[in-house]
């Protein structure tokens, strides 16, 4: 289905991470920023675990409504004098945005940070008809000139040390001087902002994602800090807005419950720098912003999740909280995962996406530490999704035949009680007598994968049934 | 059948509803209608000055810079001299809103001029809609009296706010909003303005004017 | 004694059947036994029934049906007792925090699991929360940190309650290390399906062991403890690893885990 996707070769991916010195030296960043700041931003909140609770309460109350709110607001869209065009998936998404953009006889589009145009990769379907799209996020922009996928879901070149950028701006910036001191990132900010300035002011369509969209208003909601999104969607003569269907919340007041569990997840910030909230074009009297308002609502794959053991997944709000916390995504960054979304939220989304006979690996690859849970704004129980995931794969027999057989080899002895102290007793005196002089083993049969970084401790020998009854027998009641 | 009614079939299947379900449209009907408030966190809470101070405290948090000013008649002095201080040069450029156009500014040497900005100002002015003290967040609304360009191009932005319109929490400037604009109905535009622009894209290091301004001044204005 | 008296006090002597867990029962039964003691010292009757695993690695793997057939044999096994606890968060937290969803469809078995989850605890926070104990009898010469284990931490909330114990043991320093809370990479299957990825976790994690400068390493949950100890003997480390049950039952004759058996008079 997608060309980009490398889900399937998951360990392969991880490997690589693994030996990529430059990739671990970024990842400590992650490590570092993410997670300080947001539990100091949390513990300023005595109200935080609370509107955790009220942001959940919203997303399912809305999810269970969701046909209603979707008409609600596409009447709203309509009476502010904007379009809702609605696309059954990606491709459906990809020749409404083109047609719009051919309407508009644009030949740059500038764009916003958006997850779902990385779903439908509307750049590469752009840029194959002649038309430049130019991402204006900063991180975006950098892994645009490397032609990557965005690493992270909040900061989406993450992966990358200030010196590859700049190899990159000298690469790609034809007019830079040669001579120019490029070495910090405030530098490379400085040449990138004089760059996009330029696009902005060039640009015919603007397309940003967004963060929600308001029922009660018809007004679309996108959050940044860089204000790139704003000048993405004030400046051309069209704004328009790339949302997946599961946007939706009911009212500004919901909204703004959400928008404070967002930014203290995601960056640690009270409030993002600029949340802004757009309602269909500029008006008569207006001096600025955009003569057309489109928004393109796409379902691509979300409303075949409803209903599903993966509904709550459609909570999310995409603060990436789930990856900044988990141990797997620190090990490896998110490009191992193969596809647009990395980390926890991408193991549970990116199988009812692609499929899980390609992305069976992400569900799997995860120790269930349950802190991407433990933080999440929505309380998504993600563990539990991606064992629903497990599930599936064990029900369709996707799991490679020595696992599985591995798997009915203990489950056999673990229905018998009664065999399986016979059979453990044996086992056990016989594993702890030939370890009983190192105290461990440097390799074992069957456990190649243990004892390739680490020892295996040697059993004391005798099991704790077997010795409880020779013990306790002996010992009056 | 249309891709919006096979997407709203799918979702109606996969909820097991048909859409015409009374009690449902009645209980989205009213909480659109009535918008109720969730929970609102204690922090903005407060009146008078402990309001204005939180509202201080959290905006110089996000990194804006504060001032008060005891009179509209004091904004351009206070301006100019914000300028000087940081030696930029003495223009400033601001929409029609009539708050603005009614102070001072000959007063002053600044140079101003008016209209939405087309990226070629250093310095611009605005007037606020309301404030919230819970985050130190502007609430800036669209319109020929203060244009959205005028909000991230410059290089540095002033917004001049009123005390009496910064409130404790998002929902109160809502129910403004509403009541100026009608209900369900908005301005094209509504920024929330919460610090200077800034980026964390290159090794998480934190730098400020990514895009939008590298200043953002607020100057409140006590009536 | 007042009318109003929990059953625990109602009653002299708790019966306590001990779910000793399988990796426990297999590899280290010290840990089991030292388990018993904390649980008799403070005044429980402690059994233990025949079992074999709580199931959790079938439920791990997608497997259902394999998990709920375990999953009836415990419920049957544990029925007659007050308590249920685990020197274990994970096993405990199986028990605890899945058996009812896995019978949520299961009227029958609902209830029981219910009942059965709402009596089972981790062995320090059962001590701490239910017994309300606050001091061991135990000596433990050294510096020890302790290494948080995920589902004891984050499904059942045992973070205070071992150091709170730990902070009685006569002789003993806790360091905390840092990320004490994060993940070690064991993951059961986990560490071997993806060796590569719990490798570099373990790594991380030894390195935070090693820079708390503790002589011994604790935790209560055995696959952590057996992940991060052969880690730490495979890069040459001499930090001790033990459960944190042994040194609070002041049980620890048995050589640390991963080290050499000797017999008396023997050398290395």
């Amino acid at each position: 289905m997608n060309v980009h996707t490398t889900s399937p070769q998951f360990k392969r991916n991880a490997a690589r991470a693994l030996a990529d010195t430059q990739l671990q030296k970024a990842l400590g960043n992650v490590k570092q920023g993410f997670i300080d700041k947001r539990a100091k931003a949390a513990a300023k909140l005595p109200e935080f675990e609370a509107l955790r609770d009220s942001a959940r309460d919203i997303k399912n109350h809305t999810l269970e409504n969701l046909d209603l709110y979707l008409e609600a607001y596409e009447a709203k869209v309509t009476a502010s004098g904007g379009h809702v065009h609605f696309a059954r998936n990606a491709e459906d998404a990809r020749d409404i945005i083109l047609s719009l953009c051919r309407e508009a006889g644009a030949k740059t589009v500038t764009k916003g940070k958006s997850m779902i145009a990385e779903e439908i990769e509307i750049n590469d379907h752009l840029e194959k008809n002649g038309i430049t799209p130019v991402e204006t996020d900063l991180g975006e922009y950098i892994i645009q000139l490397r032609h990557e996928l965005p690493s992270h879901i909040i900061a989406p070149a993450v992966h990358l040390n200030a010196t590859q950028v700049e190899q990159d701006f000298r690469r790609v910036h034809k007019n830079l001087d040669p001579n120019r001191d490029l070495s910090q990132p405030v530098q490379l900010l400085s040449e990138a902002r004089s760059v996009l300035r330029e696009r902005f002011l060039a640009a015919d369509v603007g397309i940003t994602g967004a963060n929600f969209l308001v029922a009660e208003t018809g007004t679309s909601v996108i959050v940044t800090n860089e204000g790139n999104g704003d000048l993405t969607q004030i400046l051309p003569k069209t704004h328009i807005v790339l949302a997946s269907i599961e946007k939706l919340v009911p009212t500004l007041e919901d909204v703004s419950q959400i928008l404070r569990v967002l930014a203290r997840s995601a960056t640690g910030q009270d409030m993002s720098v600029y949340t802004t909230f757009s309602t269909g074009p500029r008006r008569a009297s207006d001096a600025d912003g955009p003569e057309n308002y489109h928004v393109v609502l796409i379902d691509n794959g979300r409303s075949a999740m409803l209903g599903s053991d993966f509904q709550e997944m459609l909570r999310c709000i995409r603060c990436g909280a789930c990856m900044n916390h988990c141990p797997v995504y620190h090990a490896v960054g998110g490009h191992a995962y193969g596809w647009v979304y990395p980390g926890p939220m991408g193991a549970v989304l990116t199988p009812a996406l692609i499929g899980v006979d390609k992305a069976g690996h992400l569900p799997n690859a995860t120790t269930f530490c349950g802190r991407c849970e433990s933080v999440c704004p929505v309380r998504i129980p993600l563990p539990k999704l991606m064992r629903h995931w497990r599930e599936r794969e064990f029900e369709r027999h996707l799991a490679p035949a020595t696992f599985r057989s591995g798997l009915a080899f203990w489950s056999f002895f673990a229905k018998r009680p009664a065999l399986y102290r016979l059979a453990t007793r044996a086992a056990m005196v016989t594993l702890g007598f030939a370890g009983r002089h190192r105290g461990r083993f440097k390799w074992l049969p069957l456990a190649k994968g243990w004892t390739k970084y680490r020892d295996f401790p040697a059993p004391e020998g005798e099991t704790f049934q077997a010795r409880w009854k020779r013990e306790r027998s002996r010992r009056p009641a | 059948m249309s891709a919006r009614d096979e997407i709203l079939a799918n979702i109606r299947r996969a909820l097991g509803v048909k859409g015409t379900e009374t009690i449902r449209k009645q209980i989205v009907a009213e909480r659109l209608e009535r918008a109720p408030k969730g929970l609102i966190p204690a922090r903005g809470q407060a009146s008078g000055e402990e309001r204005l101070a939180v509202f201080k405290a959290q905006a110089e948090a996000s990194l804006a810079t504060v001032t008060e000013v005891t009179s509209p008649a004091e904004v351009p002095q206070s301006i100019a001299l914000f300028l000087r201080s940081h030696n930029l040069p003495a223009t400033l450029r601001m929409g029609d809103d009539l708050r603005l156009k009614a102070m001072p500014w000959a007063e002053t040497s600044l140079e101003i001029s008016h209209g939405p900005s087309a990226g070629g100002d250093l310095n611009a002015v605005s007037h606020a809609f309301g404030g919230v003290a819970e985050t130190g967040t502007l609430v800036m609304v669209s319109g020929p009296e203060n244009p959205s360009t005028l909000n991230f191009l410059p290089d540095n932005h002033i917004i001049v706010v009123s005390s009496k319109d910064i409130a404790s929490d998002y929902e109160t400037v809502w129910n403004r909003v509403r009541f100026t604009f009608g209900k369900g109905g908005m301005p094209r535009t509504v920024n929330w303005i919460t610090g200077p622009s800034r980026s964390g894209d290159i090794e998480q290091t934190l730098l400020l004017g990514a895009h939008g301004p590298r200043r953002l001044h607020i100057v409140v204005v006590r009536d | 004694m007042s009318a109003d008296a929990s059953p625990t006090e109602r009653r002299a002597k708790p019966r306590v059947g001990l779910f000793v867990t399988c990796l426990v029962d297999l590899i280290r039964p010290s840990i089991g036994f030292a388990a018993v003691k904390l649980l008799e010292d403070a005044g429980c009757t402690v059994d233990v029934p025949v079992q074999t695993c709580c199931g959790q690695p079938a439920y791990n793997s997608g497997d259902r049906a394999t998990t709920r057939d375990i999953a009836e044999q415990v419920i049957a096994a544990f029925q007659g007792y007050d308590y249920v606890v685990a020197p274990s968060g994970s096993c405990a937290g199986m028990i605890k925090a899945h058996y009812p969803e896995l019978f949520a469809d299961d009227p029958n078995l609902l209830p029981k699991a219910e009942a059965l989850a709402d009596k089972t605890f981790e062995l320090t926070s059962f001590l701490v929360d239910v017994l309300g104990i606050s001091k061991v009898d135990a000596a433990f010469s050294g510096t020890v940190t302790y290494h948080d284990s995920c589902s004891g931490l984050r499904e059942l909330g045992v973070k205070t309650q071992p150091r709170k114990l730990l902070a009685s043991v006569e002789g003993l320093t806790l360091v905390e290390m840092n990320d004490s809370d994060v993940c070690c990479g064991f993951g059961g299957t986990f560490a071997v399906k993806y060796s590569d990825i719990s490798g570099a976790i373990v790594d991380a994690k030894a390195k935070n062991v090693e820079e708390a400068h503790a002589r011994t390493l604790l935790a209560g949950d055995l696959g952590c403890l057996m992940n991060m100890a052969g880690k730490l003997s495979r890069d040459g480390k001499t930090i001790e690893v033990r459960h944190v049950a042994e040194v609070l039952a002041g049980m620890t004759d048995e050589p640390p885990i991963g080290a050499p058996k000797l017999e008396k008079g023997e050398r290395p």
